[in-house]
């Protein structure tokens, strides 16, 4: 590879009040660098009005999200020689969400699209009763497990083309979250969940391509998580349980 | 009817078509051998309850089942919403079953 000493680095301007525009910078490059260095570099030595956001730089708080020369990332865990193109980066706003302001886009769809998807913790005992022991070796308590690590980043949401087609589609992780709690034995209305998850935009919009599951950092599967509850919710309307 | 008793219908009625797809193609193959005549086959369907009923309860499964495959596309790609769609969805739905059984009732009264 030829040595380079600077990056061609496009952002999105704009939001809501001015239309998005692309604007191009020289950032140094190095050799360990991610992108969300890169955008942060801009905004402390170029340009101190671009607007991002992130918290935790490691992969944790889900709030980096960016696209990254059209593909939905976690910036803080991208490095830039993984997705160079030439020597040049285009980093713009979350697709599928509306924007702020330049790279921070608006989670409120998303997140509201959560809580439509019941995707909340229904008690089974109150905190004055006994802790309930889990079996870790269950099988539900495994299927739980497999989407308990999500970090609500939004990047399986900004994957999907059925929430780019459909505005009412909840989503791969709202509904990832929906199965972990159906198969929580700690939640106590599943019933609710399948009402939910059934509604209009519900998991039977899903179109099962798996865009989410295969763009998703932290490499859950959001795909397997909604097959379930179509399996779950076809099971209750042949009378069965699970 | 609700997104997902339309999800349903298009499984059920997907899984109606699917022997039905086989014993056509398969029927076809065989009724092709030494030759095909309109006669040929308006001997072996006219008057025949079974073959009225097999095209019949098919025609039935694939209108259902391409109304709301319509549905859905009319929607996600042509960005039609509420009614507007359903009544699109519904029209093309009854023009597949009128068309279809009119072929059905041609061929076997
Ligand atoms: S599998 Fe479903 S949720 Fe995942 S990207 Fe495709 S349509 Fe979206
Ligand atoms: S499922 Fe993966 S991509 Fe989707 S919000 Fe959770 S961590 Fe992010
Ligand atoms: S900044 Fe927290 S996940 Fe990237």
């Amino acid at each position: 590879m030829p040595e380079r000493d600077h990056l061609t680095v496009t952002v999105q301007r704009g939001g809501p009040d001015a239309p998005m525009r692309p604007q191009t910078f020289e950032v140094p490059a190095y050799d360990n660098q991610t992108v969300l260095d890169v955008v942060s570099w801009i905004q402390q030595n170029a340009d101190p009005t671009l607007t991002y956001r992130f918290a935790c730089r490691v992969g944790m708080c889900g709030s980096c999200a960016m696209m990254v020369n059209g593909v939905p990332r976690w910036t803080c865990r991208t490095h830039v020689s993984k997705v160079l193109d030439g020597n040049a980066i285009e980093v713009g706003p979350l697709r599928n969400l509306p924007v702020i302001k330049d790279l921070a886009a608006d989670m409120d769809p998303f997140f509201d699209k959560w809580v439509a998807a019941e995707g909340r913790h229904h008690p089974t005992r109150s905190r004055d009763e006994e802790i309930a022991p889990i079996d870790p070796i269950a099988a539900e308590r495994q299927e739980a497990n497999a989407g308990i690590e999500c970090i609500n980043c939004s990047v399986c949401y900004s994957a999907c083309d059925t929430v780019a087609g459909n505005p009412d589609y909840l989503g791969p992780a709202a509904l990832q979250r929906a199965w972990t709690l159906y198969n929580d034995a700690k939640d106590a209305d599943r019933d609710a969940i399948l009402d939910a998850v059934s509604a209009k935009g519900g998991c039977h919009s899903c179109h099962s391509m798996g865009s989410c599951t295969a763009y998703c950092p932290n490499e859950l599967d959001p795909l397997s998580a909604i097959a379930g509850l179509k399996r779950a919710t076809a099971k209750r309307f042949f009378g069965g349980r699970k | 009817m609700s997104e997902f008793h339309l999800y349903m219908a298009q499984r059920l009625s997907a899984l109606v078509m699917a022997p039905f797809v086989l014993v056509h193609i398969g029927v076809m193959i065989y009724a092709i051998q030494g030759g095909l005549s309109a006669a040929e086959i308006l001997g072996r369907t006219q008057g025949s309850v079974f073959w009225f009923a097999f095209y019949g309860m098919f025609v039935v499964a694939v209108s259902i089942h391409a109304a709301i495959g319509l549905r859905t596309i009319l929607g996600e790609w042509a960005g039609l919403r509420g009614g507007a769609r359903d009544v699109v969805a519904a029209v093309i739905g009854l023009g597949l079953m009128a068309l279809g059984a009119q072929a059905v009732w041609a061929v076997t009264s």
